[in-house]
């Protein structure tokens, strides 16, 4: 139970002369939710890319389950129950809900030698996963992917992850484009995925998000982990602080808020 | 009313509005007598030839890709059997095993291409044809003399790929309903239609399911250039001999059936009952003109102004497919 479900050890990764990571240690554990944080740049998408067999490391280590493992291809992590939701969740915007659920793992059911697609049992199954989730206003399975809102988007996204028996999820952003009550979705989905016992890292740029749901918290500056302590351990102002890159900006936070709203929660863009 | 929005929220349903409009239209405007026109032959004959070659232009374009070597595929397909079974008197299986070979590798070469490279298939293809039409043009005067050489197929080769049912009906009307039959079936009852969808949507979140995409793309461009080959190989056997030209016509006249037919020139999204509505719609407009009143070049205008209004109309429905949601009676 202890044993962390994920861990990485001196990991490194560099784009030829740009050196992003710099020697990260982070373990996540089951039924944990570790809250990456930082700012833009610091190499949050580029950590959790290394994690999904995105990228490899350029030098370091992850272990799975006490055991070294190694990803040449997003589907070797994905094999190995790491999944990604992307801040847009489904990536099929004209797939059917039943459709997209199970691209790559189609329900078929024989009629003579042939093995046809089971739409019925695709469409049940994946409106039964995400109304598990307390997702009920997706009753039809064949309604269209872009035609549901952003957070249900996301939350039928964890719910086939969670289908498919995930262990680690990692959501990349999953609030940015969300306003106040969509994203409040997605955060009563990521503590319904902790309570079935996955390990879940979360990256926002939102604190009131990560404190309202992260166990765990690891603040990246400039790719290397600065802090990395557990709930409860700092307060708000100080969490805001270290996502900011260290510097005082607490008196700040609500300003940037109010921006984030109005940027349909965009962050301003760093100065490169 | 919930019949209603079903329908509209298929892919489809664009182009049978589209078929139905334009024969009202013909009707109507053209004076054209609606009993000699649903007994005539032509028409369908286009729909048929065109119909072949648009399938599998429309799975490629669903799966995000486009191949338009096919206008020197159909040239290409007719000369080979021809010259094969007609100027050097092999059987004519021989020849139609080098016409359908022929396919293969050139869709081999086209599908290899574009998995290979990151170069548009729209590129790849466009240089595959204007390359096939070369060989062909050449190989042709090269082995025979002349760029058209005659061909007489045995008698049951021209019943099955080359026999006019009833004196004007060709049989690849037939072909061409069971082939949509079957790409109907595959596309969208098997997982296989799945994959293709998913591939137009996202190739690399599809490949990152575990979808085969490579395999898949390569056996699309195959599949289409096989069908084109196909194509011409049975024109050679109903008319007993093969041009090097002709098939250009092909590359417009299909994209506008699949994009007609409601298509998303993007990728992801139609259907084959779309892409056969959207041929028989395009085969009405173009020989529909001989039964009316019009002069026959009015039929371009009406062409493009459908096309036009098609796309806009099936982005209408596509919006609406979008927002629908079937509401249970509460
Ligand atoms: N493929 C790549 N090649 C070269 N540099 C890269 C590559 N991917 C990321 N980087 C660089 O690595 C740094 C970290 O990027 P990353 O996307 O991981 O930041 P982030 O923490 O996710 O930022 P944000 O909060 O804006 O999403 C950036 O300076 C970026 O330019
Ligand atoms: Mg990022």
């Amino acid at each position: 139970m202890t044993q962390p479900v994920l861990e990485l050890r001196n990991v490194n990764k560099s784009f030829g002369p740009i050196d992003v990571l710099h020697d990260i240690n982070l373990t996540v554990k089951a039924g944990e939710v570790l809250c990456l944080l930082g700012d833009n740049g610091a190499g949050k998408s580029t950590l959790i890319k290394t994690l999904a067999g995105v990228h490899k490391p350029t030098t370091g280590e992850i272990w799975m389950d006490g055991e070294q493992v190694s990803f040449e291809k997003p589907k070797d992590a994905a094999d190995r129950g790491i999944a990604t939701v992307h801040q847009f969740g489904g990536t099929f915007p004209l797939m059917s809900i039943g459709r997209s659920f199970f691209v790559g793992v189609e329900p078929v059911k024989k009629i003579g030698p042939f093995k046809i697609f089971d739409r019925k049992t695709a469409n049940e199954t994946a409106v039964k996963a995400v109304q598990e989730f307390g997702i009920t206003r997706i009753d039809d399975g064949d309604r269209l992917i872009g035609g549901l809102s952003g957070g249900e988007r996301q939350s039928l996204a964890i719910a086939r992850a969670v289908h498919f028996g995930a262990r680690v999820l990692i959501l990349d952003e999953p609030t940015a484009a969300l306003g106040v009550k969509q994203s409040s979705h997605v955060l009563r989905i990521i503590l319904e995925a902790r309570k079935r016992g996955l390990a879940v890292i979360f990256i926002t740029h939102q604190v009131t998000h990560a404190m309202a749901v992260g166990d765990h918290f690891a603040v990246l500056i400039r790719g290397a982990v600065a802090a990395n302590f557990m709930r409860g351990e700092k307060t708000r102002e100080e969490i805001t602080d270290l996502m900011a890159g260290g510097e005082a900006l607490a008196s700040l936070d609500t300003e940037l808020e109010g921006y984030m709203e109005t940027h349909e929660g965009h962050p301003p863009q760093p100065v490169a | 009313m919930t019949a209603l929005s079903d329908f509209m929220r298929r892919p489809e349903a664009g182009s049978v509005l589209s078929l139905i409009a334009v024969i009202a239209f013909f009707v109507i405007f053209g004076g054209a007598n609606i009993g000699n026109f649903l007994g005539a032959a032509s028409w369908v004959n286009l729909a048929a030839n065109l119909g072949i070659v648009a399938i599998p232009m429309g799975m490629l374009m669903i799966a995000g890709e486009l191949d338009i070597s096919i206008g020197a595929m159909i040239p290409a397909g007719s000369m080979t059997v021809a010259i094969l079974s007609g100027y050097y008197e092999l059987p004519i299986l021989v020849g139609m095993a080098g016409a359908l070979g022929l396919g293969v590798v050139v869709g081999l070469v086209n599908g290899i291409l574009t998995v290979r490279t990151s170069v548009p298939s729209l590129i790849i293809t466009l240089g595959t044809l204007v390359a096939m039409q070369g060989i062909v043009l050449s190989a042709s005067v090269l082995l025979t003399g002349n760029a058209s050489v005659a061909l007489t197929a045995p008698v049951w080769t021209k019943a099955i790929f080359g026999q006019l049912i009833g004196g004007s009906y060709q049989i690849i009307i037939l072909w061409w309903l069971a082939m949509t039959v079957v790409f109907v079936v595959i596309m969208h009852h098997t997982r296989y239609g799945n994959w293709i969808f998913a591939m137009g949507g996202d190739k690399v979140s599809a490949r990152n399911a575990g979808i085969p995409t490579d395999r898949m793309t390569i056996f699309l461009f195959v599949l289409s250039a096989v069908a084109a080959s196909f194509v011409g190989m049975c024109g050679a056997i109903l008319f007993n001999s093969a041009q090097v030209s002709g098939g250009m016509n092909y590359i417009f006249n299909a994209v506008v059936s699949v994009v007609v037919g409601g298509v998303l020139l993007t990728g992801g999204f139609g259907s084959v009952w779309g892409i056969f509505f959207g041929t028989l719609t395009f085969a009405v407009v173009n020989q529909g003109i001989y039964f009316t009143q019009l002069d026959r070049n009015w039929s371009s205008l009406i062409i493009g102004v459908m096309l036009l209004a098609a796309v806009l109309v099936n982005n209408r429905f596509r919006a609406f497919a979008l927002t629908a949601s079937r509401k249970k009676p509460a």
